[in-house]
């Protein structure tokens, strides 16, 4: 996305007569009537919630009771008590393993579009296979993985390995494996996605780049060197944040598969506020997670756009 | 003279014949690279199709087989009669299409506003309406869920759809289509009498059919797939989205029957699929420019 493209047009500042001045009263008038349904939308679900969010989570309230105001507590308890901060930091750290899927999707995903790169009849179905995945919803993505990673001998990944003489493992329910498992599959699932990205990407490098270049003799991996790698920087940099503020809201798989376990393996922030709100009922603890996260996002997100702004300033 | 320019063409003839075999020789390897990556990644996908097709004896075997030994196609009508998958499907297709519906007047409204309009305040309603991308739904889960509580909307069409009636990346999209229109062509409207309105209605939304089509889908797909605002806020089984039937439906009690949960799970997924094969080009376009999957 084009940091430029995210500003709305600059009004002209000028002196107007009285019948404009009315004229454009009138504009205004009209201009808001149409913004009202979205403003009335994003005023009710959006901001009063953000804001409402805040409130809460100084807040003790388990529902069904009342609530009753203690400040910071939910936030201190999160983070110093004995039974809780340990599961609430596990489940930071599991929100940061899970994104390692992220860098090595990106990888991927990069090599499969330099494959898909060309101009040859049927590339399209290959496209087609790869991005499958992407639009297919988590749901039934994770109900399949679930079958795929079945820990007895006849689960799909299982009988590879017995075939190829490994001892089979309960995948899910291990809980060192979980997380990889989880992440096996968020990198199956979000190629086609980065690959559309990066294919549009490759694309709009001017192939007379590559001629020049060839001409005085660069090799195929000089041209991916010092054309497609530079030129590609600020498409890779926003798809990876994008994927890593995407992979801190992954709840779908973890609820479908995992449930966060086996032993909190695959409790991310995300799951355990869930947890906390519809599981435990506490709405004052997961509005303070809610918080958290995000605020994590934000830091994110201010990062991405300082970094695009630069990046595009320096083209 | 003419033998030197007879051997030259040879010569040339024989060049391209190599460069053509290296190319072809390429291609080859090319092709069966892509072709065992892309076998790889359907593999999940032929394996659901191969298990939904197996009797439960079958799922079971070891070593698992790739062609069911005799086609068990009573898994898509069992699985109609376990869940009410009828209900279900009823109910995503309800909630998908007023969103999409209502998520697309809305935008295109405020779009034309940002687009075509002048009014006081406009950058920061622009910003406004672009801030509410940030806000993520994990944020406004707990106070929207309280909200609906206090409103009484648990359980209904309403909380499963109302939220989801403004996109702020829609208005983007949209307002970046809209301002390719020439001016002059609202211009020559007006000077014919036409109101603001009914250029929008009438010319606006006409020319605007591509971006709008891949829009429509764009909304109907996420809330088609979308899992955890409808898991948060059904609790009766009467109002589950098929996302959420399917979860319920996988972990329940009893025994697991695979062949009917992996026919389920296809069925879940074949509407978009059928939508996705449709459109593929728009599709795909608009998933580039804006580039977000479930809610």
């Amino acid at each position: 996305m084009n940091l430029s493209m995210l500003k709305a047009d600059k009004t002209v500042k000028q002196q107007l007569t009285p019948s404009a001045k009315k004229r454009k009263n009138k504009e205004t008038f009209e201009a808001y009537l149409y913004l009202l349904p979205s403003l009335i939308i994003f005023a009710v679900f959006t901001f009063f919630p953000a804001f409402f969010s805040m409130v809460v989570s100084t807040f003790r309230w388990n529902l069904p009771g009342k609530a009753m105001f203690i400040g910071l507590e939910n936030y201190i308890y999160l983070f110093t008590d004995a039974i809780e901060a340990p599961i609430f930091w596990k489940s930071l750290g599991n929100t940061f393993y899970f994104a390692v899927g992220v860098p090595i999707n990106l990888i991927i995903s990069l090599m499969l579009a330099l494959l898909l790169n060309r101009k040859i009849r049927g590339v399209g179905i290959f496209r087609t296979a790869f991005f499958l995945p992407t639009i297919t919803s988590t749901a039934a993505i994770s109900v399949v993985w679930l079958w795929l990673f079945h820990p007895a001998q006849y689960g799909l990944f299982n009988s590879i390995l017995i075939s190829l003489g490994i001892p089979i493992q309960s995948w899910l329910r291990d809980p060192l494996l979980a997380m990889p498992c989880l992440i096996a599959m968020g990198i199956w699932s979000g190629m086609g996605y980065n690959i559309i990205i990066f294919l549009a990407g490759l694309q709009s490098i001017p192939s007379t780049y590559y001629e020049a270049a060839k001409i005085d003799g660069a090799n195929t991996f000089s041209l991916f060197r010092f054309i497609t790698w530079p030129l590609l920087g600020p498409t890779m940099f926003y798809v990876l944040t994008v994927g890593i503020i995407n992979s801190l809201k992954a709840f779908t798989e973890i609820d479908v598969m995992t449930q966060g376990g086996p032993l909190n393996a695959t409790n991310t922030t995300a799951y355990y506020l869930y947890q906390n709100a519809f599981q435990f009922f506490q709405m004052g603890k997961a509005s303070a997670i809610a918080v958290l996260l995000f605020l994590l996002m934000l830091l994110l997100t201010w990062i991405q756009f300082r970094f695009v702004d630069r990046s595009v300033h320096y083209e | 003279m003419s033998s030197l320019t007879m051997a030259d063409a040879a010569l040339k003839r024989k060049r391209v014949a190599r460069k053509r075999l290296v190319n072809g020789a390429q291609n080859g390897v090319w092709l069966l690279v892509v072709c065992a990556l892309a076998f790889a990644v359907m593999l999940p996908f032929i394996w659901m199709i191969v298990t939904s097709l197996k009797s439960p004896t079958e799922v079971f075997a070891y070593p698992p087989t790739w062609i069911p030994k005799e086609f068990q196609w009573s898994n898509y009508v069992e699985m109609w009669n376990e869940a009410p998958f009828g209900r279900y499907f009823m109910n995503s297709a309800i909630v998908a299409i007023c969103v999409t519906v209502g998520q697309l007047t809305s935008c295109v409204l405020a779009a034309f506003a940002f687009a075509r309009m002048d009014f006081k305040g406009k950058n920061t309603m622009f910003m406004i309406f672009l801030s509410t991308t940030m806000i993520s739904s994990q944020v406004t889960l707990v106070p929207t869920y309280l909200v609906m509580r206090t409103l009484n909307w648990i359980d209904s069409y309403q909380a499963l759809i109302v939220p989801f009636l403004a996109n702020a990346f829609g208005v983007f999209m949209l307002r970046q289509s809209f301002r390719t229109i020439p001016k002059e062509l609202e211009e020559a409207a007006k000077l014919d009498g036409c109101s603001r309105f009914r250029f929008l209605w009438q010319i606006l939304i006409p020319l605007s059919k591509p971006i709008l089509a891949s829009q429509a889908l764009f909304a109907f797909m996420g809330n088609w797939n979308s899992y955890q605002w409808p898991l948060i806020i059904t609790n009766q089984d009467s109002m589950r989205t098929l996302q959420i039937g399917l979860r319920y439906f996988v972990s329940g009690e009893g025994s697991t029957q695979w062949g009917i949960y992996m026919a389920a799970a296809l069925v879940v997924t074949l509407p978009v699929i059928v939508i996705y094969f449709l459109v593929q080009k728009t599709f795909v376009e608009s998933m580039a420019s804006t580039g977000l999957k479930d809610i």
